[in-house]
């Protein structure tokens, strides 16, 4: 193996080695998922018991988006809180120390989130379908290219929230969990574009989430597949994830020049 | 190319090519506060060089800087030949850094813990040479315990088991005895003095422990208020204060007696 590559994979190995040995930590990373799962999947079938066919469709749009948005959501918080456990930990003194670069731990950290977000997330997908008849997977294979976004998306908030915490400290690790539902309204995961105000749709057309969604509801209700949606996500990933690499290697640079990387979190 | 001298007081030129740690007018400003004003120091190959000072004296800072965590003011730094600002990363896979001040994940197993660093260091035959380690620091029973659950003596070996791991030529050690009794200080000492000799590994050790430093260094240096305030090796930094041991002339320095007792 590349040493770059066994570095990477040494800091993965450091986060593997707790979930081998406890299954609270698995169980708590499919908890919230399911249980979001069950209380939009037991609403959905509510409304449709009670109001027919158009309830049906609006159901499945709206399990679709608790799944999809759950992609973003642990994306984010997979990364974020990887970083944090080594804050935690207070091992980032070694870790620093060593030869792994930032992008190295970067990717490490993006490693994780894509671990713990499978983990989370495909249990409520198996659920959704065992429950509700909805299978997320009959949106074909453009579902991949959705996951992609919006696993980006999340990468590049976890990055922003990253470097939050090297420049705040500990004071801004409630963000890990909490930045995210902040964007939430605006990424119109459960209703269109069009619902919301006139003058908040322009910044909502700014988030590549947004397009992810207008993208699925395209294929759920009208069975279209929306390259433009597509494109313009990915258009607005790539901004996003340069804006919030640089973001990160400021503040990085920052807390070297401040002599903060030993103390943070304290 | 003869460079300045780490003993002042002796007057024998080191090469350049002998110093594994080069420091250069090294500067670090917090604002106002000046935590490392202007030092110059090196470390000869294969030599261990103390690094003394009280609280606040600038030896973290100055260690810190020299691992490449904080960026300095100015001046330079360089280590193995790496310039720190440019190439910091060559460098960092040569060295390796202890300190009771910064944890090993406490949920991780000793073993587990090891291989992380393994894997960070790209150390090969990374299961043989932990086996190794773990002989010779006697790890052994430890080894698949957490690491949040073992003693203090045992957290030290296990943090200078991961120090060694990628067979350092530069070991950075800050207070690698603090908290620890003085059988287990002991054990450390005698293990470090014999790595260094078995590795021609170089040391730089900051310590409280003046009699760990005595028994350690070949050479010393003094800081105060972030400055060099002296250096030379024990002897005859004892020679020039007229004392017996070390903790007398670190008392001298800390208490602005060096004036008086010179004259």
């Amino acid at each position: 193996m590349k040493p770059m590559f066994r570095r990477i994979w040494g800091l993965m190995y450091r986060h593997l080695a707790l979930y081998r040995r406890s299954w609270p930590r698995m169980l708590e990373l499919a908890y919230w998922p399911i249980l979001q799962m069950c209380i939009w999947g037991f609403t959905a079938r509510f409304l449709a018991a009670r109001m027919g066919s158009p309830a049906i469709m609006a159901g499945a749009a709206l399990l679709g988006g608790v799944l999809l948005w759950e992609i973003t959501l642990r994306s984010q918080m997979g990364m974020s809180i990887s970083f944090l456990e080594e804050m935690w930990s207070r091992n980032l003194g070694h870790v620093f120390v060593s030869p792994l670069r930032p992008f190295e731990m970067i990717a490490a950290l993006i490693g994780m989130s894509i671990i713990r977000m499978l983990l989370g997330v495909l249990p409520a997908i198996l659920l959704a379908w065992a429950l509700y008849a909805f299978n997320l997977f009959t949106l074909g294979p453009v579902l991949v290219l959705f996951f992609i976004n919006l696993m980006i998306m999340g990468w590049a908030v976890a990055l922003g929230v990253i470097s939050l915490v090297l420049r705040h400290g500990a004071g801004a690790e409630p963000l890990a969990w909490g930045v995210l539902f902040g964007l939430a309204p605006f990424s119109a995961v459960f209703y269109p574009v069009s619902v919301l105000p006139a003058v908040i749709q322009p910044i909502a057309l700014l988030l590549p989430t947004t397009h992810v969604f207008e993208g699925m509801r395209a294929v759920l209700i009208q069975d279209v597949i929306r390259w433009d949606h597509l494109a313009a996500a990915f258009g607005l990933n790539l901004i996003w994830l340069a804006a919030a690499a640089l973001l990160f290697a400021r503040q990085f640079h920052q807390a070297r020049v401040r002599g903060a990387l030993m103390s943070i979190g304290e | 190319m003869a460079n300045r001298l780490l003993a002042d007081g002796v007057g024998r030129p080191i090469p350049t090519d002998m110093n594994a740690i080069q420091v250069e007018k090294l500067t670090k400003r917090y604002g106002d506060v000046l935590a490392v004003d202007n030092i110059d120091f090196i470390a000869p190959a294969g030599a261990t060089v103390g690094l003394l000072g009280g609280n606040g004296a600038g030896k973290t800072t100055t260690i810190a800087m020299l691992l490449g965590l904080i960026v300095p003011t100015s001046g330079r730094i360089s280590v193995l030949g790496h310039d720190m600002a440019k190439d910091r990363f060559a460098a960092l896979a040569r060295m390796n850094f202890s300190s009771p001040y910064v944890a090993l994940p406490h949920m991780l197993t000793v073993m587990e813990n090891l291989r992380v660093y393994g894997h960070l260091y790209n150390v090969p035959h990374m299961d043989e040479r932990i086996g190794v380690l773990a002989r010779e620091l006697d790890l052994g029973a430890i080894l698949h315990r957490p690491a949040g659950q073992l003693s203090a003596g045992q957290k030290t070996r296990v943090a200078l088991a991961k120090a060694l791991i990628n067979k350092p030529e530069v070991l950075l050690l800050d207070e690698p005895t603090a908290s620890l009794d003085p059988d287990t200080g002991d054990m450390v000492r005698t293990w470090l003095e014999q790595y260094r000799a078995e590795s021609g590994c170089t040391i730089l050790l900051a310590s409280h422990n003046m009699a760990e430093v005595e028994r350690l260094c070949s050479n010393v240096i003094m800081l105060k208020r972030g400055r060099v305030v002296d250096r030379g090796s024990p002897d005859e930094l004892l020679a020039r204060y007229g004392r017996h041991d070390l903790e007398d002339v670190f008392l001298d320095i800390a208490r602005d007696r060096r004036q008086a007792i010179v004259a």
